[in-house]
């Protein structure tokens, strides 16, 4: 056999071992490459060649080892492939097994609302003032032209601390003391807790959040109320929702009104939420009364503004179908986690 | 106020108008709709009836059988069997037919009594929901004999017969109104609204003209003019005490008061009417043929109608007799002077208190009654005398007696008219509309404003019309509100949005969601007794709370000092509910009474966090620790508490700034807190105060490069007592390593037999970085042997071996 021969002869051996089932090949690559290798020991043998045939051997020489190499590094990347495949297999997960991550936690519906409002209120250039819940009757009443003995105390059954102190019963009380700090123009809301003596029930509650907004600068019109509370009732309830005034009385505004917003389940045809009414009533408001502006230092011939305030309770209510104002604050965790 | 359509039919005509309609209307042009009520709707197919022959029922000792003339409406006789005693051949009775319906959602059916067939029921008046007052002098538990003047009814329907037909309106009407708890003012709303005509009508009395006259009978003086405008009287004699004819009592019914008798039923009749509640006295009770109108004086005793004792005081006022008080003005008369069957002579009182006096002393006596409730709105002083000619007119229309000749009027002050210049270009800007002068006039004329010289001079029932803004709501209520175009605000722009202390409270309830706590709101007040179940020292400045002076129960009868209470309330409750691995939070507010009296407390927030199932201390540490990082808070120091006894005493930690100021305090809550709210596993919580947290908060952030050079780590594990905090091993190495200690932190603690009893093995990681070389292993170890010294040094503590 020619050593030709004998180096084709190698390579078919080698490459048919490599390629075999359960080749080793490290073992592979001593038997053909290593130092005491065929290849090698036919390596060893050029010496008898002749000048001429040497090179033409030694090149398919290096042909041969060239091959056996590839094919070792295709074999060996084939294997670990197939061995990483394996084993990818064997570590399949049940994907339906839960996550192990702490549960996230979850706003209060009323956080919730009222972050709603603040946003949609901030969008349109306000910003919050906070006030005391408990607080002297003036900002409570009489700076709201509300004076003692007047009628309407009556209808807001006063939790009182001392003579001229009290538990707000309506975030309105804010609106003296930002008129008292503050210049016009003013544009703020104030949202916060307000007590009245009602017993709780499904529908009332002794302590309730309100959010009341005032806006005061030269020119200020009823349009702008409406305007105003347009966008607002827009944006919290969807952009169909249509909103109507009902002429309604309270001492610190002139005109006043009591606010609905179309159904925002039925879109006004009549359901079950709005009673078949069509209509939901949302919130009071009204243009600043002068007196108002008076104590609060502000000229009512020269400035008008406007005022309104919702209840934060309310709109929770109504948005998420709450049938109780008791689940609000009994914070039954089985409640709290689906907001 | 409960208004009768067929009342109101008296002054403006609005029969063509649909109910539905109507009440729309109304409440749009501000005189807010309730509802309505269609009365007699339940009661269908009963009719006027005469028995025409009645004998004993064969089989039964107490029915009779009797054939009822029912006229040609309802097919002639009928045949019905009652077990009424009290009817007789010839009695007209109210009959109900087959198929009837009766108020109780009762049907009547042929059907037969004892074998014999009865084709109807008689009704007594309690089965048409009627009452006594309604039928005066008829039998309750008998059926209803009608008089003989119904003897052409045969067949009529009995709710055309007995004038039971009407349409009821519930109006809400609102303080500045009072004008409208009144079938006048309603009408004149109702005419403005529907563009209608209204027609007034002035009262005439004729008068007896026997030469008698009111001086004859009585003196009236107002002793004190600033709680009475006015005072008006007139004398009625030959008074015959009797029921008031059926119109009158169904027209009282329908607005909701209780017909008793001629004379009392015609002063709620003008108060309803009129809107100005009016007074009749017998005048056989007045001692001294004189009235005054005076200050009760202190301690005086009152028996009111109703049969109440009163304690009066000098803030109250009385209408007197020489000798003793006859009525607390404007709220109620008195027992003693009180129209009786046997009052031969009336004195009519129509007179004007002052609102707030009135207010007062009914809620004084708890009191509120229709005329109190009218008078403390502020009643107009120029309505006493149309009604007080009004209730006169009614007794000669009604025959109840003579109207003596004469009126007593003391009216010592009038009230100056009120003039508001008309600014046409100044309410349409206001109101956002541009309406015409001539529109503007046409509706305040209709609201019978006078405008003078371009000023308006609203009539005097409208106290509430002061300021060009109420002109301008009288002219948008009837123009439409809803005709208010929308627009944005011309003004100048102002930039919102929450500060930076608002965004922060934002941003910790975020992180706070994101660690998986739900958010709580709880109430602010809560019982003192919640101090004692947190184990609150009996000399806590913590237990003077501010005191609600009216609380609906002790459970909500202080403002709370500290939260604590309201989050183991809570925690409690979902324990009860079997809610496993509870983790809560509340932004609440807490109320610290100030020291000065007269000041506002001051109102804090504390972050109070609540946590059971699945934590341990160092759980809510972790939390804490959040809050920390999230306020940029550095080297807060957290110490041992034990002070506080709602927690562990070896289970409690106080947060600290570097400087000293308190944070925040947490911990386990103590096992005898924890079972007194149920618990028989850990509890932990903690409160964060939020005003501390915010002052001490870096909202600067300073960003430090990355190292350039490698660090050298060096791990230490010693034995160390089980009471010797980690704490300050770490803060002693960390100050030993000085500027090349990057971060010392625990990686391991271990306790086991193999370290002895009380004690623990501590393993801490030292990270050694330069900022300016890669330190050398020389260096390195230079550190450590500093940092093992003053181990050794200053806790005693050395290698583990």
């Amino acid at each position: 056999m020619s050593m030709k021969e004998n180096l084709e002869q190698i390579r078919s051996e080698a490459l048919a071992a490599i390629a075999a089932d359960g080749a080793d090949l490290e073992a592979l690559r001593v038997k053909y490459l290593g130092k005491k290798g065929e290849l090698t020991a036919v390596l060893r043998g050029m010496g008898q060649l002749t000048p001429e045939e040497r090179p033409v051997v030694g090149q398919i020489a290096n042909e041969v080892r060239a091959d056996i190499e590839a094919a070792m590094t295709a074999r060996k990347e084939t294997l670990a492939a197939e061995a990483l495949e394996r084993r990818l297999k064997e570590e399949k997960l049940d994907v339906t097994m839960p996550g192990t991550a702490a549960k996230m936690g979850h706003v209060h519906p009323l956080n919730l609302v009222q972050r709603d409002l603040e946003d949609i209120f901030i969008g349109l250039g306000f910003s919050i003032e906070e006030g005391p819940e408990v607080e002297y009757d003036y900002y409570n009443f009489q700076a709201l032209n509300i004076p003692e003995e007047h009628p309407a105390r009556d209808t807001q059954d006063t939790f009182y601390i001392t003579e001229k102190m009290l538990l707000r019963t309506q975030t309105s009380s804010v609106q003296a003391r930002v008129m008292e700090n503050k210049k016009p123009p003013i544009r703020i809301i104030s949202p916060g807790r307000v007590y009245r003596s009602d017993a709780m029930d499904a529908t009332h509650s002794p302590l309730f959040h309100q959010l009341e907004g005032l806006v005061i600068d030269k020119g200020i019109t009823m349009g702008d109320l409406r305007g105003t509370l347009d966008t607002f009732a827009k944006q919290e309830f969807g952009s169909d929702t249509r909103i109507r005034f009902r002429p309604h009385h309270f001492p610190f505004t002139e005109p006043s009104a009591e606010v609905d917003i179309s159904c925002f389940v039925c879109g006004g045809k009549g359901c079950r939420l709005c009673k078949n009414e069509g209509w939901i009533e949302i919130l009071g408001a009204g243009m600043v009364h002068p007196h108002v502006l008076e104590m609060g230092g502000i000229d009512p011939t020269v400035y008008s503004g406007f005022a309104f305030g919702l209840g934060v309770e309310r709109i929770a209510m109504l948005k998420y179908h709450i049938d109780d104002i008791r689940h609000l604050y009994e914070n039954d965790v089985r409640f709290l986690s689906q907001f | 106020m409960n208004l009768s359509m067929k009342w109101l039919a008296d002054y403006v005509d609005v029969s063509d108008v649909d109910i539905r309609d109507y009440c729309e209307k109304l409440t749009y042009t501000g005189s807010k709709v309730e509802g309505y009520e269609v009365l007699g709707e339940d009661i269908i197919n009963v009719v006027v009836a005469r028995i025409v022959k009645m004998e004993r029922h064969p089989d039964s000792d107490h029915l009779f059988i009797c054939q009822v003339d029912c006229g040609a409406a309802a097919e002639g006789i009928q045949q019905i069997v009652t077990g009424a005693q009290n009817i007789f051949e010839g009695a007209i009775v109210p009959a109900a037919l087959p198929v009837a319906h009766l108020p109780g959602d009762v049907t009547i059916k042929a059907g037969k009594l004892r074998g014999v067939p009865s084709n109807g029921m008689l009704c007594s008046f309690g089965e048409m929901n009627l009452t006594e007052h309604d039928c005066p002098g008829k039998e309750a538990n008998g059926i209803l004999i009608l008089d003989e003047d119904y003897a052409d009814k045969i067949g009529m329907d009995i709710r055309e017969a007995l004038d039971l037909t009407d349409t009821v309106v519930e109006f809400e009407i609102t303080s500045n109104r009072p004008d409208c708890l009144s079938v006048i003012g309603l009408a004149r709303e109702t005419a403005v609204s529907f563009g209608r005509p209204l027609t007034l009508h002035t009262p005439e009395v004729k008068g007896a003209n026997d030469g008698d006259k009111i001086e004859n009978y009585l003196t009236v003086g107002i002793e004190a003019p600033d709680l009475c405008y006015r005072y008006a009287a007139r004398v009625v004699k030959n008074v015959k005490i009797g029921p008031s004819p059926l119109w009158m009592r169904r027209r009282l019914r329908a607005a909701g008061v209780r017909p008793i008798n001629n004379i009392v039923d015609i002063t709620n009749y003008v108060m309803l009417e009129y809107g100005q509640p009016m007074h009749a006295f017998d005048y056989s009770m007045l001692e001294g043929a004189s009235i005054r109108v005076r200050r009760a004086a202190e301690g005086e005793c009152f028996k009111s109608l109703d049969d109440i004792d009163h304690v009066l005081d000098s803030s109250m006022l009385v209408i007197a007799d020489e000798k003793k008080a006859c009525a607390l003005a404007g709220v109620m008369g008195g027992a003693n002077s009180e129209i009786k069957d046997t009052t031969a002579t009336v004195v009519f009182e129509s007179a004007c208190f002052l609102g707030s006096s009135v207010r007062v002393t009914a809620k004084k006596n708890k009191m509120r009654t229709e005329s109190s409730s009218r008078f403390e709105k502020e009643l107009d002083p120029n309505n006493a005398m149309p009604a007080l000619q009004r209730a006169c007119e009614l007794v000669e229309l009604l025959g109840a007696g003579d109207v003596v000749d004469g009126i007593i009027d003391c009216y010592p002050t009038h009230k100056p008219e009120v003039k508001i210049p008309f600014e046409v270009e100044r309410m349409n800007r206001f109101l956002g509309v541009e309406l015409t002068r001539e529109y503007m006039v046409d509706i305040l004329e209709k609201l019978e404003c006078r405008i003078e010289d371009d000023m308006i001079i609203p009539p005097s029932f409208r106290g509430d019309l002061n300021l060009m803004s109420d002109i301008a709501e009288e002219i948008i209520r009837i123009y439409g509100y809803n005709e208010i175009k929308a627009t944005y605000m011309n003004a100048e722009t102002t930039q919102g949005g929450r500060n930076p202390k608002q965004a922060f409270e934002v941003a910790l309830d975020r992180a706070l969601y994101g660690m998986g706590l739900d958010q709580i709101q709880t109430f602010s007040f809560i019982s003192p007794k919640f101090y004692d179940r947190i184990r609150m020292p009996a000399d806590s400045k913590l237990r003077k709370s501010v005191v609600i002076s009216n609380p609906l129960g002790e459970d909500t009868s202080v403002m709370r000092t500290t939260a604590l209470p309201s989050m183991l309330e809570v925690l409690e409750r979902n324990n009860n509910f079997s809610n496993e691995n509870v983790r809560l939070f509340e932004d609440a507010t807490v109320y610290i009474p100030s020291e000065n009296e007269g000041d506002l407390p001051a109102e804090k927030k504390v972050l109070t966090l609540g946590m059971y199932g699945g934590v341990d201390f160092y759980a809510m540490k972790g939390v804490i620790e959040n809050i920390l990082t999230l306020a940029r808070i550095k080297d807060a120091v957290f110490t041992a508490y034990s002070e506080d006894p709602a927690y562990h005493p070896g289970r409690c930690a106080k947060v600290l700034t570097e400087g000293g100021a308190e944070l925040a305090v947490f911990g386990q809550i103590h096992p005898l807190v924890a079972a007194d709210y149920g618990f028989n596993q850990p509890v932990y919580c903690a409160a964060v105060d939020f005003e501390a947290l915010w002052e001490n908060a870096n909202t600067v952030i300073d960003y430090k490069p990355l190292p350039k050079f490698p660090a050298t780590t060096r791990d230490f594990s010693f034995i160390c007592p089980e009471d010797m905090e980690v704490g300050s091993i770490i803060s002693v190495m960390r100050k030993a390593g000085g500027k090349l200690c990057e971060n010392v932190a625990l990686f391991d603690i271990y306790r086991g037999a193999s370290i002895g009893e009380g004690n623990k093995s501590v393993a801490i990681r030292v990270t050694l970085r330069a900022t300016d070389k890669t330190l050398t292993v020389e260096e390195a170890d230079k550190a450590t042997k500093k940092i093992l010294k003053d181990l050794e040094f200053k806790l005693g503590l050395t290698l583990r071996a």
